[in-house]
């Protein structure tokens, strides 16, 4: 599904080049669950940019879901990723104006769905992450747990192919964080990729697949 | 994403700030309110000076003695051109434009009635005066249509005279003593009250040869012609010229059709218009700049969500229409608010002060709106664009 090829990935610090990504080669099948770690510095985040078309590689070629999407514009990445990409983050990324639901509505709103079925598509989200009590909250006034957990209802309301997850619980007590990687492992048993990157040995232990990085390289990739 | 998600979007994002939407919004109103309220003055009085000045129609031509020379010196004051006549006005006539002449000459006299005396304006008229300036008689008749160079000593009171002198007793046949001259009342005027800070009915009009014989003058001070409306004003100008100018030799006297002085009058309140309208203008543009600096400020406060939005896959276009959305609705609101602040005080003042003509015309009011939108819209562009062009990744970093 995921196809890397000699990704490199160069930021320019003043008068030195800085290789985030080093000539990174990775090949990610439909519905695998791999868990990704490393040092502070080592590229993870990057890397999970760059799979979700947030950011371009400087050389490499990337193959998506059989397509190359290593040369696609602005607008066709974005609906590359609101089509097939789930992002989920440390810091949830809540609109804080926003009410639970209406921040798990916002992809349906973007793709355009008729608003009969949004709103039923945001209830049954809200049921299935046990949200339904807090529907009409704020993000102000919810557990850092509960956030995350809207935060994944949103990722994966349009049901899709991947979810990448950067340090997801990182910002949570390590037994709320373990609830929330089941929550996102129960979308992985149902066939979604789940790209996930972690500091947490426990955690990533649960992963199918293990990556490990160091200096822009994976130096491990172990299943 | 539709039309009425991003309207309610944006108001989404208005209201989680309700007291600086509404103080950027209140910077709009007043900028608003303040074009159109000025602008409804300056169209109300606009109105008022056209209508006192067109009531006496407009189909005139005023000719005066003296040629006004471009170096501003008229020659008649220095009087070495010939007076306007009784005769000049007779040969004017006989144009196949003129439909009515006017023959004028105006002074103050102490005049008596009944015991009662007061000092009025005492105009000389022709009998066609009432044609020529669309005015009324009353009672009676005005002055009938005598040879104009010997008429008989008859008289037409304004209406303040009519009372002053003769209170509820009928004037008609009475003796009217006028300077040394005693003329038989026949009429009185229709009340016309104050124009242009004149009291027209404060007056006595009696036939223009015995108004020179009163003031003891030998010219006319003016003639009036008045032409048929279709008639083509320069086609009747060059014909009362070509009359005049072969009667006196040469073009000593000034043509004037009313047609230009209403023509220059109404570019004078054109201009003051426009001045006042543009004074109004820089309130709104304060307000503009109000709008830019909250737009940039609701830009900067919110780039992880621009950033979580374009992860979500909105496209940049979608993150600019957002955000000019949200101007727009703003300034739009602003101007919906400035729009019923100045119309109501435009028709307070309307009720409140009588004489004021305030009058809001319409175009005014869609102009004023589409200006707001205008302005939510231009006020958005440079904010929008920032947010549409954040680097998504550095735009997640930012808490
Ligand atoms: N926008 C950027 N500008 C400059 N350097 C960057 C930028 N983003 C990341 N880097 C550098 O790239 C390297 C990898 O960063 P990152 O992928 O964030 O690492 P990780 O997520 O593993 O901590 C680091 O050395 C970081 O300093
Ligand atoms: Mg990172």
């Amino acid at each position: 599904m995921i196809h890397l090829a000699d990704i490199t990935r160069i930021f320019q610090m003043g008068d030195q080049s800085v290789y985030a990504l080093n000539k990174v080669r990775l090949n990610i099948a439909v519905g695998e669950y791999v868990s990704i770690m490393g040092p502070s510095g080592s590229g993870k985040s990057t890397l999970l940019n760059i799979i979700g078309l947030l950011d371009q590689p400087d050389k490499g070629c990337y193959e998506l879901d059989g397509k190359n999407v290593t040369d696609l514009t602005k607008d066709e990445q974005a609906q590359t990723r609101r089509d097939k990409i789930g992002f989920v983050f440390q810091s949830f990324h809540l609109i804080p104006r926003l009410t639970a639901a209406e921040n798990i509505e916002i992809p349906l709103i973007l793709s355009e769905i008729p608003p009969d079925e949004r709103k039923s598509r945001v209830v049954e989200a809200l049921h299935a992450f046990d949200l339904q009590s807090r529907a009409q909250h704020r993000p102000a006034e919810l557990s850092g747990g509960q956030r995350q957990r809207v935060a994944i209802a949103r990722a994966t309301i349009l049901r899709p192919k991947a979810i990448l997850a950067d340090e997801p619980t990182g910002n949570l007590d390590h037994s709320i964080g373990a609830e929330v990687m089941m929550l996102l492992e129960a979308l992985c048993q149902t066939g979604t990729t789940l790209i996930v990157v972690t500091h947490d040995r426990e955690l990533s232990a649960r992963a199918k697949r293990h990556i490990g990085m160091r200096d822009g390289k994976i130096v491990t990739d172990t299943s | 994403m539709n039309t009425i998600d991003t309207l309610q979007f944006a108001f989404r994002a208005l209201t989680a700030h309700r007291l600086r939407t509404f103080l950027t919004a209140s910077g709009i109103a007043i900028g608003i309110a303040a074009v159109i309220l000025l602008t409804s003055i300056g169209e109300g009085v606009q109105q008022f000076v056209v209508s006192e000045f067109t009531q006496f129609g407009t189909n005139i031509i005023n000719i005066t003695p003296g040629k006004i020379t471009t170096h501003g010196g008229s020659l008649g004051a220095i009087g070495s051109s010939r007076l306007l006549t009784i005769e000049d006005a007779m040969a004017l006539k006989r144009s196949r434009y003129a439909q009515y002449i006017n023959t004028s000459v105006m002074g103050n006299a102490e005049i008596r009635a009944q015991g009662r005396s007061r000092r009025v304006t005492v105009y000389g008229q022709s009998p066609d005066f009432p044609n020529v300036f669309n005015m009324s008689v009353s009672t009676g008749q005005f002055l009938p249509a005598d040879d104009p160079r010997n008429p008989r000593a008859y008289a037409v009171l304004g209406a303040k005279v009519r009372t002053e002198l003769f209170g509820n007793t009928n004037p008609l046949g009475e003796i009217l003593q006028v300077g040394e001259s005693r003329f038989r009342v026949i009429g009185v005027m229709a009340a016309k009250g104050q124009v242009l800070g004149f009291d027209l009915d404060d007056t006595v009009y009696i036939p223009t040869t015995r108004a020179l014989e009163v003031f003891n003058r030998e010219g006319l001070m003016e003639i009036n012609v008045a032409y048929r409306p279709e008639a083509p004003v320069q086609a009747v100008t060059d014909d009362l010229h070509r009359i005049l100018v072969a009667r006196h030799g040469r073009e000593d006297f000034t043509l004037t059709p009313q047609q230009q002085m209403l023509n220059t009058l109404t570019t004078v309140l054109n201009v003051l218009k426009f001045a006042v309208a543009a004074l109004g203008g820089i309130s709104l543009l304060v307000g503009a700049v109000g709008m830019v600096t909250l737009m940039h400020i609701a830009v900067s406060e919110r780039i992880a969500e621009i950033g979580l939005l374009t992860a979500m896959g909105a496209t940049r276009t979608r993150i600019r229409i957002l955000f000019l959305m949200e101007s727009t609705v703003l300034s739009t609101l602003g101007g919906l608010g400035g729009l019923a602040i100045g119309s109501s005080i435009a028709w307070l003042l309307k009720v409140l002060v009588s004489g004021l003509p305030v009058s809001t015309p319409w175009d005014y009011v869609l102009g004023a709106l589409a200006l707001s939108v205008l302005i939510g819209l231009v006020a958005g562009v440079v904010p929008a664009m920032r947010a549409a062009n954040l680097d998504p990744v550095t735009a997640l970093q930012t808490e």
